[in-house]
């Protein structure tokens, strides 16, 4: 067995990077292993850390209700300043803005909700709700993605302090119907002659918007010069609506945190996925699927960070529920029909299903033992809180990953 | 439990319900597993280019359904466009067997075609190889002039279509399977690696593998199947070099599957015969060995193709997981023809057997040598692909990135596991191009 490392992290995802960021930087000879491409380009690229208190109240200051969260809560193991120093950490190797107040920011999307996020991409940041400036929001005919009179209207429902119109164009560059966000964003990079003639096309709907949303897919590599570059023709502030996958703005905040985790040292390998392990007490090993063959990577420690229900680091069976990597105990409860409720916006407990830790971020068994010595759990692996619901599945992944990281990195083993 | 009791059993032998027949099925649970979130589309560097191609997610589960419908539709034309880069698959995050897909849609589409076209003939010459390279490495140094004679290369691509702004590569004059029998084959490589073993204080198991060296490294670059022989015995590894047909990467880039299975009859056939008796199947070429771990079993039912899979490894890879090799390599250093910086290009056969970056950690540490990534752009060539005259223009333009980032890169050296990556990124930028293989006979022997 030759592939070793001190601390190996398992899942590419926001809490993966985060604890491999954390561990490197700690000066950990660190390893990530990811089965696939990092899932990051499947989200929005927000980052929000407590939108939602878990009565359903809007928070405007995530911080201060983090006391008042259930004890099962990830972020009561980890504390408020836990919290604090994770973003810190986070602003340190992104452009991200939002964090010069611990108030958050209220983004529109793309079905013209508003959502309560504490960082957002620079390409968000004109068109935040609490600017009173008025807004229009342009589509494109074959992004059926992004429907922009329909985002106006509900965000008009919604009863925004400024006016919102929506309205759909044709995009001027030629692509097939179902053009990928690419397609449209190297266009948009590549051919003055489109901007142009785009904002043409734009400008005649404008009225007294200051402000205009286009689907998040102005320009890939060169984001900020695209937005720019329209801005300046329509002589309004331009901002991109974050969307649903693939999304180039959680395409750009993988390549970002890809390049730290780069430069802070740390070994990273895409494509087998971690299908077991070898030790007793402490996890000796894992074992990576390398087509067909199991090999050995030795570690001394060991972050699992392989995401939740969706993620498929917890899953389902008929009878049960587990977590298939080193089968950490799940709780839940013992007949299946109580897993979820008959309201489909109800309070289901499988959003809530995952690992439950000790302080350290260690799995605990059904006796609340930790499960193993060297294993500790980050991100929507863990349960006890429901993201979807409370929106904090980005900061929860950045809380317990940058402390599961440090922990495992400062160990002595 | 009455008739009238409607909670299903917990029984696992009642679920899930076999709605479909057994056969054909096995590609509906892949196009059931997609989702439709396209990531696999933005993953596609050919889409990436050329607006008209439909991408992956169509030519796979979206063909595949459309094809369930009463013979409706033909295999749309377009899946002559994909590439057969591989890279969706390591894209897909609902584990959506996407080339498997592809290259049963094409193989389907292949045989509807008409067999005395030119096209098809000219992908069947293509696809075929080491056929041709066995032919001109009796006579590589007439071979050599006569595939890059300017008028025979006009006439080829009027009538055959095969570009003529490439250059063939060119035929050693010493293939590397008569190097290696001249060298007295196995029988030295034993007494070689029963000294290595000795001199390290080697002792206990076996430590044994069969060479797959694919046509490339045999007819065209027999200094890399030289580099793995020396490096493996230099470990106390035996080599014994098989009888050995092309991996079929070639041929399944282009539908020819009749002409793969032929020759993985044969590659597994002695494969299988050596795994049993202990050996590990190694490949220098990260596309024969992709194609030995995923495509054969994926597309062929062959006794023993499981095993033969799952025992097959990239030749490096393989050191890794089983020797120290950063232990070896931190002690060594690089003099000499090789002490440089170099330009490394992974190829998109490498990603999905999770090898990118491989090359760049293992040497990173090495005196006296510069690894650059030059990013995770596709060469573009994608084996036979780029060859294709009606394709060229596509490949340079895919290509185009990964030449930018040569060209930046502080090397005038290129490296890459892939022999025809290795020719576009000469065809692009002028560069000699190594194989870490070379670099680790270096380092180390």
């Amino acid at each position: 067995m030759a592939i070793e490392s001190e601390v190996l992290v398992v899942g590419g995802g926001l809490a993966g990077l985060t604890a491999a960021l954390a561990s490197a930087r700690a000066g950990a000879d660190t390893r990530l292993v990811s089965h696939k491409q990092s899932t990051l380009r499947n989200a929005s690229g927000l980052v929000d850390v407590l939108g939602y208190s878990p009565d359903g109240e809007l928070l405007s200051d995530p911080y201060a209700a983090i006391p008042d969260l259930p004890e099962s809560h990830p972020y009561r193991t980890v504390g408020v300043e836990g919290v604090r120093e994770a973003l810190a950490v986070f602003d340190s190797v992104t452009d991200y803005e939002g964090g010069h107040t611990d108030r958050n920011a209220l983004v529109p999307t793309h079905g013209g909700t508003v959502k309560p996020t504490a960082r957002y991409p620079p390409g968000a940041a004109a068109g935040l709700a609490s600017r009173g400036d008025d807004m229009a929001l342009v589509g494109f005919e074959a992004t059926t993605d992004f429907d922009a009179p329909r985002a106006a209207a509900h965000l008009r429902a919604a009863g925004v302090p400024f006016d919102v119109r929506g309205v759909t164009v044709e995009f001027p560059g030629d692509l097939r119907a179902d053009a990928a966000v690419t397609r449209y964003a190297n266009v948009l990079e590549a051919e003055a002659s489109v901007r142009r003639e785009l904002a043409e096309r734009v400008e005649p709907h404008l009225g007294d918007a200051a402000r205009v949303g286009f689907p998040a897919v102005l320009g890939n590599e060169e984001a900020g010069f695209v937005r720019e570059a329209l801005a300046d023709r329509l002589g309004a502030d331009v901002f991109e609506v974050p969307s649903g996958p693939p999304s180039l703005p959680g395409l750009r905040l993988e390549d970002a945190l890809f390049d730290a985790l780069t430069d802070a040292g740390a070994r990273i390998e895409t494509g087998n996925p971690v299908v077991g392990y070898e030790g007793d007490r402490r996890v000796e090993s894992v074992l990576v699927d390398r087509k067909g063959a199991e090999v050995p990577y030795r570690a001394d420690r060991v972050v699992l960070a392989t995401g939740g229900l969706v993620g498929k680091g917890i899953e389902t069976e008929r009878g049960a529920v587990r977590e298939p990597v080193f089968d950490c105990h799940v709780p839940h409860p013992e007949d299946r029909y109580d897993w979820f409720e008959d309201d489909a916006f109800g309070d289901h407990a499988f959003a809530r299903f995952g690992v439950t830790t000790d302080d350290g971020l260690r799995p605990l068994d059904a006796d609340g033992e930790p499960e193993f010595e060297n294993l500790r759990a980050a991100g929507a692996v863990l349960g006890g809180y429901d993201f979807a619901a409370e929106k904090s599945g980005a900061g929860v992944s950045l809380a317990t990953g940058h402390l599961a990281g440090t922990a495992a990195a400062e160990e002595t083993p | 439990m009455s008739d009238t009791d409607t909670t299903p059993t917990e029984s696992d032998d009642d679920y899930p319900i076999e709605v479909f027949p057994e056969n054909d099925a096995d590609l509906r649970s892949g196009a059931d597993d997609c989702y439709k979130c396209s990531t696999c589309d933005t993953n596609c560097p050919v889409a990436e280019v050329d607006d008209d191609f439909p991408g992956p997610k169509f030519q796979g589960p979206e063909q595949w359904r459309l094809k369930q419908n009463d013979g409706e539709h033909a295999i749309d034309d377009s899946i002559t466009d994909c590439s057969n880069c591989m890279r969706c698959d390591s894209a897909c995050p609902s584990d959506v067997p996407l080339t498997e897909m592809h290259n049963t849609a094409r193989g389907e589409y292949v045989e509807g075609m008409s067999k005395t076209s030119v096209k098809y003939w000219r992908n069947r010459i293509l696809s075929n190889y080491r056929l041709s390279a066995r032919a001109a490495s009796v006579v590589p140094r007439l071979a050599n002039f006569a595939m890059n004679f300017g008028p025979a290369r006009w006439v080829m691509e009027k009538t055959l279509g095969v570009t003529a702004e490439r250059e063939f590569p060119a035929f050693a004059t010493e293939t590397f399977r008569e190097w290696w029998e001249a060298r007295g084959g196995a029988a030295e490589s034993r007494r070689r690696a029963e000294e290595a073993r000795e001199r390290r204080g080697d002792t206990g198991a076996d430590k044994k593998v069969a060479y797959f060296h694919g046509c490339y490294s045999n007819y065209n670059t027999p200094e890399v199947g030289k580099a793995m022989i020396r490096v493996y015995e230099q470990f106390g590894y035996e080599v014994v070099v098989p009888e050995q047909r092309c991996s079929g990467t070639p041929m399944f880039a282009n539908g020819m599957l009749d002409d793969a299975r032929r020759d993985a009859k044969v590659n597994v056939s002695s494969m299988s015969d050596l795994i049993d008796q202990g050996y590990d199947a190694i490949a220098s070429c990260t596309s024969c060995s992709l194609a030995l771990r995923q495509e054969y079993p994926e597309l062929f039912d062959i006794d023993g193709i499981e095993e033969v899979s799952e025992n097959t490894f990239e030749a490096v890879e393989y050191l890794r997981i089983h020797e120290d090799l950063r232990e070896e390599l931190s002690g060594a250093d690089i003099e000499g023809e090789l002490e440089k910086e170099f330009a490394y290009h992974a190829p998109c056969h490498a990603r999905n057997q999770g090898l990118e970056r491989q090359a760049v950690e293992l040497f990173g540490d090495l005196e006296g040598v510069g690894v650059e990534d030059v990013g995770d752009s596709c060469s573009g060539i994608s084996g036979t692909y780029g060859w294709k005259a009606e394709k060229y223009d596509i490949s340079m333009e895919i290509g185009s990135e990964m030449f930018e980032h040569m060209e930046s890169a502080p090397s005038e050296t290129g490296m890459t596991e892939c022999p025809t990556c290795a020719m576009q990124m000469e065809h692009g930028t002028g560069y000699e191009v190594r194989h870490p293989l070379e670099l680790l006979e270096a380092a180390l022997v």
